[in-house]
């Protein structure tokens, strides 16, 4: 098995986050989208492509829960994700990568494979 | 107690759904199951998606710690290799060996691999099982063309999937004249055969393959008829073949073609075995399908737990979606003339075919064939499996009723035994009772308690009605309610919100609402706070709550890039305006187009040039055009008495007074609006969801038109009326419109689900029936004065300008991957980049 080592990423202070939405946060090539639930007081981290058609538009989406568990949906078409999982809660889209989220001293930081 | 001790020979999905039955039934058993396959049970059936992304864990049918849970024995990789029915016990590869009390036979099928010479060739593969696909996958990184041989259900399965694997060419090759010739007829397949073929599918028919050419590698296929095809790669999917070696081995009876001979009991020879699934032989007939394998499941478990049940020759219709198109079949799709009559529907340029056959005598349906549009089939199937007598004319069941009336027999002419999920064998009784019996109101309530709908989901929109329409009749009133996070109506929540003055979405949730919230009450909220205080819809706490082009005052395009468009009130527009927006395009690198409602619309802008893209048009005279937003959209004209010499009024005038008038209103849905300046109707008034034409004396006022996909005219609503009773009526019917309207429905679909229509309208509106007339008009005049331009509030405020960039930490840089490509001397955007691609 190989092992695979988490690098934090900084991605951005906590006031430079969307209360309640997502931002887009640049790692070299790759797009990670960055949620902040507010309500539940919560960070998510996952890929920002939505994978139904291959659009960099998830961070733009709107979050929000079915039946209690965290989602969004991507503004193209509506298909929604879980937040916690990646798992495709609409149709069978495939699932989308999730990222750990961290917050220490006001940054928030997300944990990419080095 | 000792349990009895059931060793099941397969974990496919028919021997998992077995054990899912048996212990849902009862705990009087041990299961112990052995499988050949490194893997869980999965989703054979969408095997295909494992290539658009999916995993072998969202295939899986269960999680891994199910088998724990339900303390049944799960032996993988690891085959039964022998079966000893004196001593009633199995042995395994790994030379093991086990006891039973009873054995079931779950073996299901693997695929028919004719012999063609070369066929054992590098690069030739079946198209199976996960590791198939494994292979396959691994292979087609050098290949680029191959071919599929079968053209049946499962090999039009496999070419998807090589198509979405990339491969540049893909064929497929069938030995009879017809695609899936177990369930279409010849007019189906030349139809299906066409829209694939435009889908860049080669389709080769009555292809005998002889052999297969090729050192070690596969390069070609040769045919009987000489001909010969260059390839890189090969899937066999020329049917199935039952596992009934181990069964033959031990001397249970086998059919003379292969399968596994049960009785209706899913009993073999010996009392103690069974087969269910597609190892098993039934009245001489191998189900190849997946709910009668399910419904042999369910019969095996009844019949352990002594609840008698039989099997009883089932029903092989099916409904799939291939490659995006819609292909069923139901009852008997082949019976021709004179045991029948048919009915033919051809829609050569939709790729739309349907065929149905009906009883001599015209009372029955026996069967039918749907290509391209399946939407008729489960009321179809309905119609046929319960011998519903057919309306008068039964050719509006597949070409729907001419004359408005929903066609044929509804939901309320089924018995109560009619199979609505024929996945987990859910009957119209079953739903009824769980909404009466069981108070489920909802249709995830339903799918919990009854399981319908949670296979292929195909059922669920008859479940819908089937609810709906046992909620009526219990006499309950059927809100319409607007989400999880929200038990009222549209119209109940604008009034609560009014009442309560909430301001911000959040407010309104933590008063009338439960949980976080979903894209779906979110911007209906926005909207009703935006038609209700007229607030910046961007203001902190709103912004996240807003449709996704609200939330960035743009629309949203292919690719990610936003449109952004100005009003142009009227369609009148200045020589020093025009240049411009044409210097602004030129400048941004903008795609520009002449819209429907006389404005300029520029394509292409990135999120991050959308603020000083707006700032320079500002600086210039404009102002936000809410193409964006559900309000307003323009008011279109003609030229009018100023021009035209046909011309009675001002049209154009009129027509800018009115855009100003109610410009960035938010409503249920969007609207829009024109004024003619004579009888020739050269703005199209009537097709608007309200239109205004000038006469000798006045104005007519014209309501709930709309273009669209259902046109449907505008009803005069008053005539001959003066400029500000014509703008008074227009108020008020706006008012009523957006306090009354259920979300995302026009004018049109508002006014046609209004009891006493028109009539009741203008009695409203210009009589005043409600006394709300002085309130309404009252109210408006407050959204107007409030009014300002959403545009220059935003690139005045920085804490809402920091949201148009596309990276929070590189606020400067734009999206890397939006492209655009040439075409008449602008820019567009690619294709969609998907695999799905129709």
């Amino acid at each position: 098995m190989t092992e695979t080592k988490n690098n934090w990423l900084a991605a951005c202070r906590v006031e430079d986050a969307v209360e309640n939405g997502g931002v887009c946060v640049k790692n070299g090539d790759e797009q990670i989208a960055l949620f902040y639930f507010t309500r539940r007081n919560e960070w998510y981290a996952t890929q920002n492509e939505c994978p139904h058609r291959k659009q960099m538009a998830l961070s733009r989406g709107m979050i929000g829960t079915l039946t209690d568990e965290p989602k969004v949906a991507c503004p193209f078409h509506k298909k929604n994700f879980s937040l916690k999982t990646g798992e495709c809660l609409s149709g069978d889209e495939c699932a989308i990568k999730t990222y750990p989220v961290k917050v220490e001293d006001g940054t928030v930081y997300i944990a990419v494979n080095s | 107690m000792n349990k009895l001790k059931i060793i099941v020979i397969g974990n496919g999905m028919v021997g998992y759904k077995f054990c899912e039955k048996l212990k849902s039934k009862s705990d009087s058993f041990k299961l112990i199951v052995f499988g050949e396959e490194p893997r869980r049970a999965y989703d054979r059936v969408h095997l295909s998606a494992y290539f658009s992304g999916k995993t072998a864990e969202d295939l899986s049918m269960s999680t891994a710690s199910w088998y724990e849970e339900q303390e049944i024995d799960l032996y993988l990789n690891n085959p039964v290799t022998g079966v000893n029915r004196v001593t009633k016990t199995v042995s395994t590869l790994s030379g093991e060996q086990f006891s039973y009390d009873f054995l079931v036979f779950a073996t299901g099928s693997a695929a028919f691999v004719p012999n063609i010479k070369g066929i054992e060739k590098e690069g030739v593969f079946v198209y199976r099982t996960i590791e198939d696909l494994d292979l396959i996958s691994a292979y087609s990184k050098n290949a680029k063309k191959a071919s599929v041989i079968g053209g049946g259900l499962l090999g039009l399965e496999a070419a998807k999937a090589l198509i979405d694997l990339g491969i540049e060419e893909t064929s497929i090759i069938e030995f009879a004249p017809r695609l899936m010739p177990r369930q279409i007829d010849m007019a189906g397949s030349e139809m299906l055969k066409s829209m694939l073929t435009d889908l860049g599918l080669q389709i080769l028919l009555n292809k005998n393959t002889s052999s297969i050419a090729g050192e070690n590698n596969i390069i070609g296929l040769k045919f009987s008829d000489d001909t010969e095809l260059a390839v890189d790669m090969l899937v066999i999917s020329a049917g199935i073949k039952p596992r009934d070696e181990l069964a033959r081995q031990c001397g249970i009876t086998v059919g003379p073609r292969g399968g596994i001979v049960v009785d209706a009991e899913m009993q073999t020879n010996d009392p103690c075995v069974f087969a269910i699934g597609e190892c098993a032989l039934f009245e001489e007939m191998i189900y190849g399908l997946i709910a009668p394998g399910y419904e042999m499941a369910e019969v095996l478990a009844s019949n352990l737990c002594a609840q008698s049940k039989s099997f009883k020759s089932f029903d092989m219709s099916t409904k799939l979606k291939l490659i995006g198109i819609d292909v069923a079949s139901f009852g008997d799709p082949f019976i021709n003339e004179p045991d029948c009559r048919t009915i033919v529907f051809e829609n050569k340029h939709k790729g739309i075919y349907k065929r149905i056959n009906i009883s001599n005598d015209g009372q029955y349906l026996l069967g039918g064939i749907l290509i391209g549009d399946a939407t008729a089939y489960n009321m179809l199937l309905q119609t046929s499996v319960n011998r519903i007598a057919l309306p008068e004319n039964p050719e509006e069941l597949i070409l729907g009723s001419r004359g408005g009336e929903q066609a044929g027999a509804g939901i309320t002419s089924l018995p109560d035994e009619a199979l609505i999920c024929s996945c987990e064998g859910v009957t119209k009784g079953d739903i009824c009772n769980s909404v009466t019996e069981q108070g489920c109101e909802t249709l995830d309530g339903i799918k919990k308690c009854t399981k319908a709908g949670t296979g292929c989901g195909g059922c669920l929109p008859m479940v819908k009605d089937l609810m709906l329409h046992t909620l009526k009749a219990q006499g309950k009133y059927v809100r319409n309610v607007i989400c999880e996070h929200f038990n009222y109506s549209r119209q109940e929540l604008y009034d609560l919100i009014h009442i309560h003055e909430l301001k911000s979405y959040d407010e309104v949730l933590d008063k009338l609402g439960e949980s976080d919230g979903c894209e779906t009450c979110k911007p209906l909220v926005s909207s009703l706070l935006a038609s209700l205080w007229n607030e910046m819809i961007l203001k902190k706490g709103n912004d996240t709550a807003q449709d996704s082009n609200d939330r960035f005052l743009a629309n949203i395009q292919k690719g990610g890039s936003y449109s952004v468009v100005p009003r142009v009130a009227g369609g009148e527009i200045t020589p020093e305006k025009l240049i411009v927006i044409g210097e602004v395009a030129k400048k941004y690198n903008l795609y520009t187009k002449i819209t429907g409602g006389q404005r300029i619309d520029m394509f292409g802008a990135h999120l991050n040039d959308l603020p000083i893209i707006w700032e320079e048009l500002i600086a210039a005279g404009f102002e936000s055009g809410h193409a964006y937003g559900k309000g307003l959209r323009t008011v279109k004209s003609c030229v009018g008495s100023t021009w035209c010499r046909f011309g009675l009024h001002d049209s154009v005038s009129f027509a800018i007074r009115i855009e100003e008038r109610y410009r960035g209103i938010r409503a249920p849905h969007k609207f829009k609006s024109a004024v003619s300046g004579c009888i020739r109707e050269c703005a199209e008034a009537q097709s608007k969801d309200f239109g205004i034409i000038a006469t000798e004396k006045g104005w007519n006022l014209y309501v709930c038109g709309n273009g669209g996909s259902k046109p449907q005219h505008a009803l005069l609503l008053a005539s001959d009326v003066d400029s500000e009773t014509c703008i008074k009526y227009i108020d008020r019917f706006l008012m009523f419109y957006i306090r009354t309207a259920d979300p995302l429905t026009r004018t049109a679909t508002w006014l046609n689900k209004m009891e006493g229509g028109i009539d009741y309208l203008r009695n409203v509106v210009v009589n005043d029936s409600l006394g709300m007339a002085a309130k309404w008009e009252s109210e408006i005049e407050k959204l107007v004065d409030t009014y300002k331009c959403e545009w220059k509030e935003a690139v005045e405020n920085p804490a809402i300008r920091k949201r148009f960039s596309h990276f929070v930490n590189a606020p400067e840089e734009k999206d890397p991957t939006i492209e655009f490509v040439e075409m008449r001397g602008q820019k567009r955007t690619p294709e969609w980049n998907t695999s799905n691609q129709i």
